[in-house]
């Protein structure tokens, strides 16, 4: 179970109704289902990770998300959640306000580009990072909208989200704890690589 | 039966004993078969004849009927372990294995059906009904009328009959089979449709249902090309009022006709140009009216074998089946309103067939456009059995986004609902090929636990309705 799994589990309602968003092969969704009792749906669009969530009994939609969410009506959500697809999506500053018209609020992830490993990458380097959280090349990535915690925050500022809990985790934490997890609540946008942000309309 | 449906092979030997429950024996013979591997190897199919009478949905009644289906694998002691096969326009009950030793052509889903296959006949026990109306052993308009004096066969005075009227007969048929609760309902097409249907009127008699190249209703573009088809049989000279087994004869150019039409919507022009192209028979132009380029022979070819194994009037009567679906109806006060004065003065007879089309054209053409997904948030509502909806991506008949209005409705219900999208290049046809992911994707859905069942906090899910904000 990844770490911002984890997490989300804990600004997730029991027994409410939610929308994973790149759902995967269903992890998240079976875990919360399991242990909250949520309902809800998974969209996803690579059909290995849906054939394998459908065999998991989830509730499992194939679509693009690039798409939008213009199937899903106002409000039909307790909670929106994205776990590392925001960057990977055309336009994640229309996805991001869509989610908060179909749910109440929405937990997303996403990796922070502005992690050390990251800043030495490009800063020394002068080579486009990839590290356990950003694992591709620059010509492969499906990753096309990376951001930093500071320019998430500044869209939420734009466009009147409030940002009800924000957590800053580093996959590679758990070798260090707990000294790198004060570390990383110190300086998140140098320390973390993976982001988690409890949202909503303000 | 007529004439011509004994020579088809497809055909059943016409019992009209009541055969109970074969299972045993069946087995045995399963056993013994020497079928291709992964086959259920020889099936003999069964009649359940039902002596009560049937009221239609056209506010006709048959007097007795039979049913003729085919079983396979096993059912469990506690008879939880039942898949339902809804076969579509041209199906029959013969959905997998073969009849003899020399039987060449298996049923015609047996890549889906079989042991270890998607539906798994080692784990599941697998009904396919062939539905009444049909021309393949279940009562149809090629069976003999028992209210004609002189023993004729129904022909055209044979009710017409719509997917809720099947999906009533297949609900019979699961009472006599002692199948309080289907684990799955599973059809494609117009299969599809009977399934949806179940879900609908029989929400506690089934936990899963699977919807595969289907629609919430026709367009008027599909109805206008069932007409095309209807026009062809209605105008061959040979169709004789419908009368034409009297006659000792077919419309054979009507059938063939309409199949072609029909067969050309199942495929795509992708699929056409990779299997024939322009190539010439000949290999030069004849410059006449013979068959010339290759696709001409092969339509021609399949819709003559086809016209030798169909019935034209089952033909005419699947057609309007297909125009008549609606899972709503009966669901909106006010299209029920609709659906009774429509039946008032109606005699539905093949007469009325071309002006019934006709208005049923112009009528769908109006409501072109509107999803009415609220109607069909309204027929789901009660729905209280996991959804697998599946589409194919080259699909123009039954198109990706036709299934979509399902998918939407019934997550707009809450119901639990998956959906894939399968890329497939054989438009329509799709459904009856055997591809990995699509296979793949109904095995997972059939065997699949039930989260909720394992979840102590709320036994009632998953058909609670959980609107967030309810």
């Amino acid at each position: 179970m990844r770490m911002d799994y984890q997490l989300a589990e804990r600004w997730i309602a029991p027994r409410s109704h939610i929308l994973d968003l790149g759902c995967g092969n269903g992890e998240l969704l079976a875990h919360l289902q399991q242990q909250l009792g949520v309902s809800g749906y998974g969209i996803e669009i690579d059909e290995h990770k849906i054939n394998e969530a459908i065999g998991k009994g989830l509730s499992i939609v194939e679509q693009d998300l690039n798409d939008g969410l213009e199937r899903f009506a106002d409000d039909s959500f307790d909670t929106v959640v994205m776990a590392r697809a925001l960057q990977a999506v055309k336009n994640p500053d229309e996805l991001l306000l869509d989610m908060l018209r179909v749910g109440r609020e929405a937990v997303i992830t996403f990796p922070n580009f502005a992690h050390w490993q990251n800043r030495i990458h490009l800063g020394l380097k002068g080579m486009m990072p990839v590290s356990e959280a950003l694992p591709y090349e620059w010509y492969n990535t499906p990753n096309i909208h990376l951001c930093t915690f500071k320019d998430f925050e500044q869209l939420c500022a734009k466009h009147d989200i409030r940002i009800i809990n924000r957590f800053a985790v580093s996959d590679s934490e758990k070798g260090y704890a707990p000294l790198m997890s004060t570390l990383v609540r110190q300086a998140p946008n140098l320390l973390a690589d993976v982001a988690i942000y409890r949202v909503t309309k303000a | 039966m007529s004439v011509r449906s004994d020579t088809n092979n497809t055909s059943t030997n016409h019992s009209s004993t009541d055969n109970d429950f074969e299972a045993s024996s069946n087995e045995q013979r399963q056993k013994s078969a020497k079928g291709p591997k992964g086959s259920v190897g020889l099936i003999t199919p069964k009649t359940m004849h039902f002596s009560e009478p049937l009221t239609l949905e056209c506010n006709r009644t048959l007097p007795s009927f039979d049913l003729v289906y085919e079983t396979y694998g096993t059912l469990n002691a506690d008879k939880s372990n039942a898949i339902l096969i809804c076969h579509a326009l041209s199906g029959s009950h013969h959905a997998a294995g073969y009849y003899n030793e020399d039987d060449k052509k298996a049923g015609w889903w047996d890549n889906m059906i079989g042991p270890n296959k998607a539906i798994n006949t080692n784990q599941f026990y697998v009904v396919c009904v062939n539905n009444i109306g049909s021309c393949f052993g279940s009562t149809g308009p090629t069976t003999v009328n028992p209210e004609s004096d002189d023993g004729q066969v129904y022909g055209p005075d044979f009710p017409l009959i719509t997917i809720k009227d099947w999906v009533k007969t297949q609900a019979m048929l699961s009472d006599r089979l002692g199948i309080d609760i289907w684990h799955a309902i599973v059809g494609g097409s117009m299969g599809g449709m009977q399934a949806m249907q179940w879900s609908v009127d029989y929400p506690d008699r089934l936990k899963r249902c699977v919807v595969i190249a289907c629609t919430p209703k026709l367009s008027a573009q599909n109805i206008a090309f069932n007409e095309v088809a209807r026009q062809s049989i209605l105008s061959d000279p040979d169709f004789m009022d419908g009368r034409y087994l009297q006659a000792g004869t077919y419309p054979k150019r009507g059938l063939i006709l309409a199949r072609m039409v029909g067969h050309i919507t199942y495929l795509t022009d992708d699929a056409m140009k990779a299997k024939f192209g322009r190539d010439l028979k000949s290999g030069k132009f004849m410059y006449g009216y013979d068959v010339e380029f290759q696709v001409e022979s092969y339509l021609r070819y399949q819709g003559e074998r086809f016209s030798k194994n169909f019935d034209a009037n089952t033909y005419l009567l699947m057609t309007k089946a297909l125009d008549y679906f609606d899972p709503t109806r009966g669901y909106q006060a006010q299209i029920e309103q609709q659906a009774l004065s429509d039946n008032e003065d109606k005699q539905q007879s093949i007469d009325q067939v071309i002006a019934d089309a006709e208005q049923e054209v112009k009528e769908a053409a109006v409501v072109e456009g509107s999803i009415e997904l609220n109607d069909l948030k309204t027929a789901f509502a009660h729905a209280q059995c996991q959804y697998l909806i599946v589409s194919f991506t080259t699909d123009w008949r039954f198109a990706p986004e036709r299934s979509q209005e399902i998918v939407d409705a019934l997550m707009a219900t809450g119901k639990p609902v998956s959906y894939t999208n399968i890329d497939a290049p054989h438009g329509h046809d799709s459904f009856l090929f055997d591809i990995p992911r699509y296979m793949g994707a109904i095995k997972g859905f059939l065997t699949a636990p039930f989260i909720s069942d394992h979840n102590t906090t709320d036994k009632q899910q998953p058909n609670q309705l959980t609107g967030a904000r309810s």
